[in-house]
């Protein structure tokens, strides 16, 4: 998917990386050479011989987050030149390899810019936002103890491949960093969606999207304009239709909520 | 944003419908107007739903667009790069004020009359209806009714190269602007899904398309000669009626013989509105 060339020719980019220090002090866009690559390399391996570099030569090394390396986990973030997750389709940006550049080009490495996620430190930004906003709403209720009989309740299997599709977000972040609102919506509807859509997530249904989406706009993401950024810049290619239907969702939850009648002693205890 | 949209598509549709009566004989365009005229209070509560539904619909975009602005953060992107959002989607405030700046002029033009004056409908000889105007079935002016002169307003004004080019760009940025909000409307009803979405992205083109048409033909018509101004159209009757009509009383306060062009259109408005 992502190989354009069985080259081995050694390849040398400049990258032009966003430093800075702290959340709180103004950053800048700092040049450095990176030469005599293996263009089989990852993108974050070259960053790691980079930074090698720089801490031999007593500079502080480029902070970039990372974790699997292996496009499951959502930690690694990254704008590559104007693109979140770098140049490929359906690709994270741990699974970018330095043989989609070409020799002597200048790679521009930008954190996710959004209000919510603020920058950390260099390229690492804060995205507890998205745990806030999956603590509205994200999970449903079970029984613990004893684990529940396998398949006692029936899940059709078009549904649980469509709430597949929708579960398959890792949380990174992309779809905010792509959107040119800066807006959470493609997250907030995967999380939606992917309970919603199972009978198991339908106790907290309605709560769950009216939640969720108020807790997002709390937070200060932005609105959605349907520029459809988002579904293109995700590493895991979720459609906006769920954006469609987190919408459908929310209208009839927003309906729903006003007419639902409420016991005496849940609304306040006056009777 | 979809809702004041909806609203407003249905408006431009209905407008644009009513509209292309241009091309029939001149008692349906004038009939019709006259029949708009006669519904009175009904015609000020669909008028003001519109006003409130541009006013809100500019209130949510200006919103949005701060909100949207913020929420990106101090810091903006060095590089700006777009995956795909359409060129229609990001020129919707483009588009959008261009609309705005010429739905004011339309209106001073057609409705109000401060742009050309000279070819304003109360300024023209009145038209008397030669067949009833009936809507579904029903005769709604009957015929010999004195109307006004739609038609050739509508024809005069659009003779100007100048307002029907600025006409044409304006519906052909409408046009595009509803590319963009059209197929959104969609998405923010909830009504897309996977299986529908390339029939309604369909849907949305030739929507659009048809519009722009329909819109263009109207001017482009008039430009060509192919819709011309009716037999009976004189200017110079008009004329001499104003002479014998005007009403100089307003003169004798002392104002300035300048005025007397207004006065004569707020006096012929007068005499329409007595003679319904």
């Amino acid at each position: 998917m992502v190989a354009e060339s069985n080259s081995t020719k050694l390849i040398s980019v400049t990258l032009r990386v966003w430093r800075q220090p702290a959340a709180n002090q103004p950053g800048k866009f700092v040049e450095y050479k990176a030469s005599n690559l293996n263009p089989n390399m990852s993108l974050l391996e070259m960053l790691d011989v980079v930074n090698d570099n720089l801490e031999r030569q007593g500079e502080d090394p480029i902070a970039f987050a990372h974790d699997c390396r292996e496009g499951i986990c959502g930690t690694c973030s990254l704008v590559i030149n104007g693109k979140p997750h770098g140049p490929h389709r359906g690709i994270a940006s741990c699974q970018t390899y330095m043989r989609s550049f070409s020799d002597g080009e200048t790679i521009t490495i930008e954190p996710f810019r959004a209000k919510p996620f603020p920058v950390v430190k260099d390229l690492i930004t804060d995205r507890s936002a998205f745990d806030k906003i999956q603590q509205a709403g994200g999970f449903i209720t079970v029984r613990t103890g004893s684990a529940c009989d396998a398949n006692s309740i029936p899940v059709p299997k078009g549904d649980a491949d469509l709430a597949m599709d929708a579960a398959s977000c890792i949380g990174c972040g992309a779809c905010v960093a792509a959107c040119k609102n800066a807006s959470a919506m493609l997250f907030v509807a995967a999380k939606v969606s992917a309970l919603g859509i199972l009978p198991q997530g339908q106790a907290e249904r309605d709560r769950r999207v009216l939640n969720m989406v108020s807790t997002m706009d709390e937070l200060g993401f932005g609105n959605c304009t349907n520029y459809y950024e988002c579904s293109a810049a995700c590493p895991k290619l979720i459609s906006h239709d769920f954006i469609a239907r987190m919408n459908r969702d929310y209208l009839k939850a927003s309906i729903r909520s006003k007419f639902k009648p409420e016991s005496v002693s849940t609304a306040g205890g006056a009777a | 944003m979809a809702v004041t949209g909806v609203v407003l598509i249905g408006f431009v549709v209905g407008h644009l419908v009513g509209n292309l009566q241009i091309f029939q004989d001149p008692d349906h365009i004038n009939g019709y107007a006259e029949f708009l005229h006669t519904m009175g209070p009904m015609l000020w509560v669909a008028r003001i739903v519109i006003i409130a539904a541009v006013l809100l619909h500019v209130w949510a975009a200006v919103t949005l667009s701060i909100e949207n602005y913020q929420a990106r953060g101090n810091e903006r992107y060095a590089i700006k790069h777009t995956i795909r959002a359409t060129l229609a989607s990001r020129l919707m405030k483009q588009t959008g004020l261009v609309v705005l700046a010429f739905l004011i002029y339309h209106i001073a033009h057609f409705t109000l009359g401060y742009a050309q004056t000279e070819n304003f409908k109360d300024n023209l000889n009145t038209y008397v209806l030669e067949t009833d105007y009936k809507v579904a079935g029903f005769t709604v002016v009957k015929e010999g009714t004195e109307v006004l002169d739609v038609h050739s307003m509508v024809i005069l004004g659009f003779q100007n190269v100048w307002v029907s080019a600025f006409y044409i760009v304006a519906v052909g940025l409408l046009s595009y602007h509803l590319l963009h909000g059209f197929d959104s409307m969609f998405q923010t009803f909830g009504w897309r899904s996977g299986r529908w979405s390339p029939a309604l992205r369909k849907i949305t083109v030739l929507f659009c398309l048809a519009y722009f048409l329909g819109n263009l033909a109207i001017p482009a018509s008039i430009l060509a000669g192919k819709v011309q101004l009716h037999e009976g159209f004189t200017r110079e009757a008009f004329e001499e009626e104003v002479i014998f009509d005007g009403d100089l009383s307003e003169l004798d306060d002392g104002e300035e013989a300048d005025q007397a062009d207004a006065d004569v259109s707020a006096d012929s408005e007068d005499d329409s509105s007595n003679s319904n």
